[in-house]
């Protein structure tokens, strides 16, 4: 087995591993860093993300106020000395990325412009049109080119990670061009593997989503974090849940139902003004809009279509230029894909999977409980989202903490003793075999395609926007069944070069755990609180009970054993959260109170 | 239901096929899937491998056209699978080759790495004309200077420009025309002075006077990045240059 040997392993290379691996290049230009990615980095999911990147710029701006928003926005349930560490950092970080290239959008003075976004007070979102995803993707690894640190393994896929002495110290990872496995040595490792949308059915997210990186942690022993939060996006491409971004709305775009109205006043979201205003109406957060789309589909005010019910988008008064210059992508992909031109026509949505808010637990230094393991990006939870991320805090994160990663690992990794090659190269070829073992096995028939398929259907009835116990109790049986079922997967496939057949099915080994993680974590929540909604008997937030994350922790063969933790409360006590009138209502309150204590 | 109709609901998909492990050379493989009005020809793709034949290899992530991982010949031109739609093609069977002048690995997955290094060999990143710490906060650049190199700077590496440039198919070694619009992205930056250190790369022997301007890869490219007009400059800078390297030996 070929063996390599780094001081740090970063697996994922999207907008958190490249970061990562930057920052350990810069600060020691002598550490060897291995780069492993499943995809070439420039094929990442960061690239899909469209709307833009949350950093404090304008004077009338605050990090209070970039901290209120996120802490609201996450219902309370956000680790508040990170969101405050967070928004002190995101600035900087947009302007190094300025500094690498990245094509933001600009005044026509020169100086960047920000647009609005929902749950966001004030006008903070750095864009870069409507592909911020991808210019900040391809500056990252364009970047990355100049560090001859780097040493990249493009196109490998993660199959286990290396624990030895109660440290992750390493990886097995397999190159599908050949069908070989090479054991990778580091003194520190940062999992940087995006997060696990594609367990449901209709998402936004790419084919690799696939929660890699949260089921190779958990199977150590690591804790996933706040699970049971996933994320709906309002508007997506119905029947395939391609994205239209956040910003067309921050943009001026209204959400219709069928008979033509704004819908949204009628959820506490309110008033309707001409012009878009911040937190009200289009501009509120994607849980609470996802939710009224949900009601309003009950009400029968949606539009049926074989895809599943729908509402509309409608951006026709922004005018043709206006689409062109800021929304580049959403008009490419609403006429290639729909046939439809924006400025005519309003664009039929409903909301889809878009986000795992929770993750593989790591503090503020992006550290996991266990030693040489950080996490960094969607598949962690160093707590910023809480229990509802609003849109633009996760590209943001990306690179704030993808920095992090690499600083904390690097020093980590000063400190660590040198691997024992020979401990490494035996058990990397107990991973190895046993994957091999997958491939070979004769199995009972079953196609892990179908298993797939049952997985996304099961997830999309028990957890999606609105919950009840039964149902979520018959998803977590469901899943136990299709654990069981994988046992007995066949796959077609047998040989070495290019085995596709082989590593989806592994993957969706890892899918199914994660996915046994989200469920158990919502069926034992038993309340409402942002992206978590029942109508089964807990319809109100408890803080009493559940101001808590919930840790799903692996058992081989049983379900996940799910325990709480507390919530880090510093400075924004849990109140009610609320947007439109009620909320500008409710924040004026809060200014008074904090005027007569000053 | 009469068999017009039935047939009406399939569509026929012909591959090209290559296992490494079994065939001497590639060949072509008829599947039928349902047809619908919304299928594009990589959920197509996908129902065959998850319905009909999980050994059939093909790249693929977004669904939406910008990583740029499923480009391939589709009835012999290169374009994304995700973003062709069966609705939008002749009647009759659709035929799928991996994308002409890369060597094959497996059925549609083609060699990546040799594009890659290109990329890499045209130093891809902004080395500043002016250096600037983060405390002194972002560099000025107006609309008209971004509008200078914006264009190139959205290309998705799909390499559909490769497939369709018959100067690369002739010789691998050309540095192509995504590499020179990525090149030209860094040197109509307004941040950038790497102009100098990029010469080589565009008027060596496998640079811009390899092109026989076809004009194919501009026709081809799903973004607009337009990378024969990123050619065509270089071939003016690199004129330029070359003019210059007299007057200064005088």
């Amino acid at each position: 087995m070929d063996y390599y040997d780094a001081d740090v392993l970063i697996v994922g290379a999207g907008g958190a591993g490249l970061r990562a691996a930057i920052a350990v290049a810069e600060a020691d230009p002598s550490a060897k860093i291995a780069l492993v990615s499943k995809v070439y980095p420039m094929r990442s999911h960061t690239v899909a993300a469209e709307g833009g990147s949350a950093g404090v710029i304008q004077t009338t701006d605050s990090l209070d106020a970039h901290f209120n928003d996120t802490v609201h926005g996450g219902d309370w349930l956000c680790e508040q000395d990170v969101v405050e560490f967070f928004v002190s950092r995101s600035t900087a970080e947009m302007i190094q990325l300025e500094h690498w290239g990245c094509p933001w959008s600009r005044k026509p003075d020169g100086n960047i412009n920000v647009r609005a976004f929902g749950g966001m007070k004030i006008e903070r979102t750095w864009f870069a049109a409507d592909r911020s995803g991808f210019h900040t993707l391809h500056t990252l690894f364009q970047t990355s080119i100049k560090y001859p640190s780097i040493k990249r393994f493009d196109e490998y896929f993660c199959v286990d990670l290396y624990v030895d002495d109660g440290r992750a110290q390493g990886a097995t990872v397999l190159s599908p061009s050949t069908g070989e496995f090479t054991a990778i040595g580091a003194r520190a490792v940062i999992l940087a593997t995006g997060g696990a949308g594609r367990v449901f059915r209709q998402n936004t997210n790419g084919g690799i989503v696939t929660g890699d990186g949260m089921a190779l942690a958990y199977r150590h022993g690591v804790p996933l974090r706040d699970m049971e939060f996933m994320q709906y996006h309002p508007t997506c491409m119905p029947g395939s849940g391609i994205l239209f971004t956040e910003a067309c709305r921050g943009e001026g775009g209204h959400l219709l139902n069928k008979d033509g109205y704004r819908y949204l006043q009628d959820y506490g979201l309110g008033p309707v003004t001409p012009e878009p205003r911040n937190k009200t109406m289009e501009l509120g957060p994607r849980d609470r809009l996802s939710q009224a789309f949900w009601q309003e589909s009950k009400k029968g005010r949606t539009v049926e279509t074989p895809q599943g019910d729908v509402v509309y988008l409608d951006m026709r008064h922004l005018g043709r230029a206006k689409l062109k210059e800021r929304l580049p992508l959403i008009c490419d992909l609403a006429e290639e894909f729909m046939d439809l031109d924006p400025a005519d026509s309003p664009i039929p949505v409903r909301p889809a999977v878009h986000y795992t808010m929770g993750g593989i637990v790591a503090d503020i230094r992006t550290a996991t409980p266990l030693a040489g393991l950080y996490a960094a990006g969607e598949c962690s939870s160093v707590g910023i989202h809480g229990a509802n991320r609003l849109g633009s805090n996760s590209l943001a994160e990306l690179f704030v903490f993808g920095h992090v990663a690499g600083d904390e690992a690097l020093k980590f990794s000063k400190g660590a003793p040198a691997v024992k090659t020979d401990r490494l190269l035996d058990q990397a070829k107990a991973s190895a075999a046993k994957v091999v073992a997958l491939r070979d096995q004769k199995g009972g028939g079953i196609r892990h395609a179908d298993l797939r398929k049952e997985m996304a259907m099961t997830m999309e009835e028990g957890c999606g926007i609105y919950r009840t116990a039964a149902d979520m109790q018959a998803t977590c049986d469901k899943l136990a069944e299709l654990k069981r079922q994988f046992r007995d997967v066949t796959i077609e496939d047998r040989s070495a070069v290019w085995n596709t057949d082989w590593i989806s099915a592994v993957e969706l080994g890892y899918q199914l755990d994660v996915a046994e993680a989200v469920a158990h974590s919502a069926l034992l929540r038993k309340e409402s609180r942002g992206a978590h909604q029942r109508i089964d008997g807990y319809e109100a937030r408890d803080d009493v009970n559940f101001l808590a994350h919930s840790l799903a922790n692996y058992r081989e063969g049983a379900a996940p054993e799910i325990t709480y933790g507390p919530v880090k409360i510093t400075r924004s006590k849990p109140g009610e959260r609320a947007y439109g009138a009620l909320g500008e209502a409710l924040e004026v309150k809060e200014e008074k109170k904090d005027a007569a204590h000053a | 239901m009469p068999d017009a109709a039935l047939a009406a609901k399939t569509v026929e998909l012909r591959i090209l096929r290559y296992r490494p492990a079994s065939d001497e050379r590639p060949s072509y493989e008829s599947f039928h899937v349902p047809y619908s009005q919304e299928m594009s020809v990589l959920e197509a793709l996908q129902s065959i491998k998850d319905t009909l034949d999980g050994s059939l290899s093909f790249r693929w992530s977004c669904r939406m056209a910008v990583c740029g991982s499923c480009g391939m010949m589709i009835n012999g031109k290169p374009q994304l699978a995700c973003s062709t739609f069966l609705r939008n093609l002749p009647p009759g069977p659709v035929t799928l080759e991996p994308l002409n002048n890369f060597p094959i690995e497996r059925d549609l997955v083609v060699t990546v790495g040799d594009f890659v290094k290109k990329i890499e060999s045209i130093y891809p990143y902004i080395i500043p004309k002016v250096p600037r710490t983060i405390e002194e906060g972002a560099y000025l650049q107006t609309p008209a200077q971004m509008a200078a190199y914006e264009s190139f700077s959205d290309c998705i590496n799909c390499m559909l420009c490769y497939a369709a440039c018959p100067q690369f198919g002739e010789n691998p070694d050309f540095i192509g025309p995504g590499a020179m619009a990525l090149l030209q992205r860094y040197n109509g930056d307004s941040r950038d002075g790497g102009q100098r250190l990029r010469l080589d790369q565009i008027h060596g022997e496998n640079g811009v006077w390899s092109c026989t301007a076809v004009g194919y890869c501009s026709e081809v490219c799903p973004k607009q990045v337009d990378p024969a007009n990123a050619v065509n400059q270089n071939k003016t800078n690199s004129a330029f240059d070359f003019f210059l390297s007299f007057v200064r030996k005088a």
